[in-house]
């Protein structure tokens, strides 16, 4: 299937979940990434039982904390 | 108040924009903007705001200046190692304007004085390098009803988005609470390019003079991230979130509090 993952079409392999997505793409502090699938927040606690279907539009949305 | 020639001629890059005009400069002199962190984005962004002549600029911070700073916070310079970064600020931005008036609040930010520090500003600058003074400031702003600039930066890397009031998401809808401490990287373990604090933080001053000055759309509901290795930006739409604790229909958080100890004090 196609994902487009921050942007960029790529293909998954079928039946891929949010939990697993996370690994493939090596997203850095993962416990602490927030998801936006097609344009809604996925709940944290919710990550392994999403999965994901063809054209599905994912946004990692990354802490960062600097400043001074 | 009318202008005087000098300022007719100091401003005149401004005044030639239709965006901005004789009418916008007059908005951006009465203009009120508090900058909290007078460090890597505070001090490109108190640069541009006391160049653009916005009236009353509000600097805030405890630290003093390290030399470890002056790599990225260029509002200080060699000889003000040692000084109060906000005694320091205020000083590089009444020689670049005169006409501007510069509070200096040598503190840290704290649920004690957020909401007295902003309540006299039209608009905030977040320029603080940690996760509890961010989502202070997006509480404070929130309950206050106070328009603010949030942004990040650390590695090769930025990114930013703009509170207004009942124009989309908040700080706290997007990331909900801070990461425990030491759990997501900060600037000192990590480190940062100086010219991203630039970047980021020139593009928050931005923000401040289009919200003051009434021009064109402001970065509400959308993230925008930089990533200077790549050379992309992204403006990345985000979702609405309807139960969000600060700014949701029912919100749970209704006073500013404070989250234990700063992630990265000094940097
Ligand atoms: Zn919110």
């Amino acid at each position: 299937m196609k994902l487009i993952i921050a942007g960029v079409q790529k293909e998954y392999q079928d039946g891929l979940t949010v939990a697993e997505l996370i690994k493939v793409e090596n997203v850095e502090t993962p416990m602490y990434v927030s998801v936006s699938l097609n344009d809604e927040f996925v709940k944290s606690g919710e990550y392994d039982e999403t999965v994901l279907r063809d054209d599905d539009v994912v946004e990692f949305l990354y802490f960062m904390g600097g400043g001074r | 108040m009318a202008f005087s020639n000098e300022q007719l001629e100091r401003y005149s890059r401004h005044i030639i924009l239709k965006e901005i005009g004789v009418k916008g400069q007059k908005r951006l002199s009465q203009g009120r903007v508090l900058i909290i962190g007078a460090g890597g984005l505070g001090s490109p962004a108190a640069l541009y705001l006391a160049a653009a002549g916005v009236g009353v600029i509000g600097i805030a911070d405890a630290d003093t200046v390290d030399i470890s700073n002056l790599q990225r916070q260029v509002i200080h310079t060699t000889p003000d190692v040692g000084k109060a970064k906000v005694e320091s600020a205020r000083e590089t931005m009444e020689a670049i304007n005169p006409d501007i008036k510069v509070n200096a609040y040598k503190t840290f930010v704290s649920a004690d004085n957020i909401l007295a520090l902003i309540a006299d500003y039209d608009f905030v600058i977040d320029g603080t390098d940690n996760f509890a003074a961010k989502f202070l400031i997006n509480d404070a702003c929130v309950i206050a009803r106070k328009p603010f600039s949030h942004a990040g930066i650390i590695r090769f890397k930025g990114q930013l988005m703009t509170y207004v009031p009942g124009e989309g998401l908040c700080y706290r809808c997007v990331f909900k609470n801070p990461p425990p401490p030491d759990a997501v990287p900060t600037c000192r373990q990590a480190g940062v390019i100086g010219a991203m604090g630039g970047v980021i933080g020139s593009l928050q001053a931005m923000e401040a003079v289009k919200f003051i000055a009434g021009a064109g759309k402001l970065l509400t509901g959308s993230l925008l991230t930089y990533d200077a290795l790549s050379m992309e930006f992204r403006k990345v739409k985000l979702p609405a979130r309807r139960d969000c604790a600060v700014c949701g229909e029912h919100p749970s958080i209704t006073k500013p509090f404070d989250y234990a100890a700063a992630v990265c004090e000094v940097l």
